[in-house]
Formats: C-alpha cells, sequence, structure tokens
C-alpha cells in the first residue's frame, strides 16, 4: 500500500433500495405526520436541548430513512431522544405542522418494545 | 398537471443558446489535464459544423481558481475577467463561451455582482483602464462549452460514426454523467434544467444512443472542492468524496462517465488509482477502472476521431474496454507515440488498476 499522506474516510454512500424500513414505518403509523418532513431544520435550530446535548429532530428522523440509526447508530438516536424536555417548540415552528412531541414520544415508545 | 402548464413550467428551466458568433475563452487547468478537449471542441464546433468561434491567443485565466482558493479578492478576478471581455469587445463579439464550469460560474458571478453594485462595476472599468488602458462592453450572452455542444447534439448525432452503444450485445452503454458544482448551482436559471433537473449532459448521452445512470450520489461533488484538494491536509476529505461516489455508482455497473467541468474527469480518473492503491478495489469490469471522459472527448469518440488524438492516453484509467464496447478502431501500439510518430516514454503500471 502507497503512503500519499492522507488517508480514505468510510463511505457514507445512502443505498435507497437496501435500507431497512422497518422502524421508520412503525413510526409512520404510530405519527403519520413524519411523512411530509421535508427536512428543513426548523426543529433543530429551535431546540433548547440541541446546543449541549447534540439533539436534533431532523437528524433523528433521516437517521430513520436512511438505517443509520442501526447497530451502533441506535445508541446514538436513544441518547439524543434522551435528552429531550419534551417543551414542544419544535411543534411550534415546524411548518409543516408534524406534532413532533408526539413523534418522539412514539419513537420512545418503539425502542421501549425493542428492549 | 395540466400539459399546458406543465410545458410553462419546463420553459423556465431551458435557455435560448445563440447559434453563432462566439468569443472562446479556454480553461487555465484543462489545457494540462485534457489539452486535446478544447481542440476538438473548436473542431468540432467550428471546423465540422461551421460555427463562427473566434478565440485569441491574448486571453488569460479567469482568476476563479484563485478566487475560489481564497488566494486572490474577487476585485482581483473581476479586472481580469474584465480584460477578457475587453479582448471580447475589440475582436468584434458579443457573446462568450468558456470551456471551465468554474469560469462560467465566475463570469456569471461577477456579472450579477455588477447588476446589483453598479458602483463596483465602475470601479473595475477604473482598475482596468488605469492598469491596461483597455475598455469593455459587457456579453449580451455567457454560456459553457457544453451548453454548445447540447444544442448541436442531434447535428452530432446525424454525423455520428459510433454511438453509445456495446457492439457485441447491442444494448445502450450504461453512463454516468457529472454536472460539476458551479454549472448550475450557484445560478440555477444560467444552467440547462436548472438545479433540480440539469440535463447538459444527459441530452447527450441520450441523443448519442447511451443509458443514463441515476444513483443515490449522483449530485455528489466530484471531490476537488479547490481547498479540499488544493491543501493536502485537507486531501483526505476529497479524495473521501470520490469513493463516496463510486461506492454509489458501482451497484449499476457504469460503463464510462462523461464530465462537464475540468476538475471532475480528473479527480474521477486519478482518485480511482488511489482508491485502488489505498483498498485495492477497483469499480470496472476484470480489474480495470471506469473510463471518465470530457463532453468533448465522447462527442470526438462518437465523430470517429482517433482516440490517441482525441488524448485519451493521458488518462489514469484505462480506455480500452470502452473503446472495445463501442467497435471504435484503434492502434493499441500508437497509443505512446508523438504528433510525429515520436515513441513517447509509457507510464509505470499501478500495482492493483488494471491498465495498458
Amino acid at each position: 500500500m502507497i503512503d500519499f499522506g492522507f488517508g480514505l474516510s468510510r463511505s457514507s454512500a445512502v443505498r435507497l433500495d437496501e435500507v431497512d424500513l422497518t422502524l421508520y414505518r412503525k413510526l409512520e403509523k404510530l405519527e403519520p405526520g413524519v411523512r411530509t418532513c421535508m427536512s428543513c431544520g426548523s426543529c433543530t435550530a429551535t431546540c433548547t436541548a440541541g446546543p449541549w446535548s447534540g439533539m436534533s429532530v431532523r437528524k433523528v428522523i433521516l437517521d430513520l430513512q436512511r438505517e443509520r440509526a442501526s447497530a451502533e447508530g441506535h445508541g446514538e438516536v436513544r441518547k439524543m431522544l434522551s435528552a429531550c424536555m419534551l417543551c414542544g417548540k419544535c411543534s411550534m415552528v415546524c411548518p409543516r405542522g408534524i406534532n413532533t412531541r408526539h413523534l418522539i414520544l412514539s419513537l420512545c415508545r418503539i425502542y421501549e418494545e425493542k428492549k | 398537471m395540466i400539459y399546458q402548464g406543465k410545458q410553462k413550467i419546463w420553459s423556465d428551466y431551458q435557455k435560448e443558446i445563440p447559434s453563432d458568433g462566439w468569443f472562446y475563452v479556454r480553461s487555465c487547468i484543462r489545457q494540462s489535464f485534457f489539452p486535446a478537449s478544447e481542440k476538438y471542441f473548436l473542431a468540432i464546433c467550428r471546423d465540422l459544423l461551421g460555427k463562427d468561434i473566434y478565440e485569441s491567443e491574448h486571453h488569460t485565466t479567469c482568476g476563479g481558481i484563485a478566487y475560489h482558493c481564497d488566494t486572490i479578492p474577487q476585485e482581483t478576478a473581476m479586472t481580469i475577467v474584465a480584460r477578457q471581455f475587453a479582448l471580447m469587445t475589440e475582436a468584434g463579439y458579443k457573446n462568450l463561451v468558456t470551456s471551465c464550469i468554474t469560469s462560467f460560474g465566475n463570469y456569471t458571478e461577477i456579472l450579477e455582482t455588477w447588476r446589483e453594485f453598479p458602483e463596483l462595476e465602475a470601479r473595475i472599468r477604473e482598475n482596468l483602464w488605469k492598469a491596461t488602458r483597455r475598455e469593455f462592453e459587457k456579453p449580451e450572452y455567457v454560456a459553457h462549452a457544453s451548453d454548445l455542444v447540447y444544442k448541436f447534439r442531434n447535428e452530432i448525432a446525424e454525423r455520428a460514426k459510433y454511438r453509445l452503444v456495446d457492439v457485441r450485445t447491442g444494448k445502450p452503454l450504461k453512463i454516468v454523467e457529472h454536472i460539476g458544482c458551479h454549472y448550475s448551482k450557484m445560478f440555477p436559471h444560467k444552467g440547462i434544467g436548472g438545479a433540480e433537473y440539469p440535463c447538459v449532459l444527459s441530452g447527450m448521452v441520450d441523443s448519442w444512443g447511451g443509458e443514463v445512470i441515476d444513483y443515490p450520489e449522483r449530485r455528489h461533488c466530484c471531490g476537488f472542492g479547490f481547498r479540499q484538494y488544493m491543501v493536502k491536509a485537507n486531501r483526505g476529505y476529497s479524495v473521501s468524496n470520490t469513493y463516496k461516489k463510486f461506492e454509489s455508482m458501482e451497484p449499476y455497473h457504469p460503463d464510462a462517465i462523461i464530465t462537464n467541468c475540468p476538475g471532475c474527469p480528473y479527480f474521477l480518473d486519478r482518485w480511482q488509482y488511489v482508491i485502488s492503491e489505498q483498498t485495492g478495489k477497483t469499480y470496472g469490469q476484470n480489474g480495470f477502472g471506469i473510463p471518465v471522459f470530457t463532453y468533448e472527448e465522447l462527442a470526438g469518440l462518437v465523430l470517429g476521431y482517433d482516440p490517441w488524438d482525441l488524448g485519451l492516453q493521458i488518462h489514469q484509467v484505462a480506455v480500452e474496454p470502452l473503446l472495445d464496447k463501442m467497435g471504435v478502431e484503434y492502434d493499441p501500439d500508437a497509443k505512446y507515440l508523438g504528433i510525429n510518430k515520436e515513441k513517447l516514454m509509457k507510464p509505470a503500471l499501478p500495482s492493483c488498476l488494471k491498465c495498458f
């Protein structure tokens, strides 16, 4: 192997055909509003817990849609969810009117079932 | 949706490109990376199709590469561009066609900035007068060279000697197209198809008989990113971007990649070698890579120009697998012969990536 003086990161290419959407489909049933999310990030921008805990509703949804929540990723999603204080500011700013508080609670319930 | 309404929306994504009377400006880096591309753009448009395209030996870099690398301020780039406009005005042309995507983005950005801030344009005019005693008129139309090839794609198809079809199976070749960031991401209405449906390259591929591959990371950056590559400490970002694209396109088994920008073919081509040396992985069939072409090179191949005259021996990834699929006639022994048939040196072969 040649040392070029720089390395290669693991590929983060998204393979949409191979994504296991089981968790996301469960969430869709409990909170259908998640389908209308356009990943604008308003929820994350306004999140009180975000700056100190890394909580990001947008990232949680994207992780589920792209199966990044699988394996080691689940730990990150659970950690993000546990930082939520259910203040509801994200629900107030969502341009699509998604009940994000219900979305987060529903996801917590799915993870409780998985235990 | 009502058909007429759909047509009206689509018309917003189109460009009215003048067919004649162009002042051509070359790219600073393409002349070193893919020197025959610009020559064959002129050969196709000027000599084959009979269009009026003029170039001046006095033009220089547009300064875009230094501007995007943060080594010169925009005012310096503007004065350089003002000088190019002065050359165009002196030659009596009103339409500017650029060889390079970054030049295209740079010229467009500067014209838009002057529209918003006329006092800045006045200052640049003064700078140019003080430095060179030149004056200029702004171009009526700025196009990228691929816009012209797109416009003439059907005329090229009519004169084609080969098609983007596998002669052994009769099936269309699978082509990945890569637009380049500065084409329509900066000013979407300046690109054919806008930022959402850029069809400048896919239109060429369709006309010449190929099949365009749609894959998840199709619009991802090639990895050049200027400072991502220019600063050695950042080169890991550059090659990782390219790696991500290849991992994403691999399951679709592309036969070739067509590119729009000076940086994209270079990095999609050369990084395949680096990735193969670092991971042992190659993305083409039988240990070869996926050949990467500029749009002029692919147009030249379709029209039947000699692959070695098109400069395809300069590529890192071997192009022969695609030439064989298209049925292109070529002399393998002439690959490393110079203009006067003198023998050039043969490059060293990589340890993983199969080359000739």
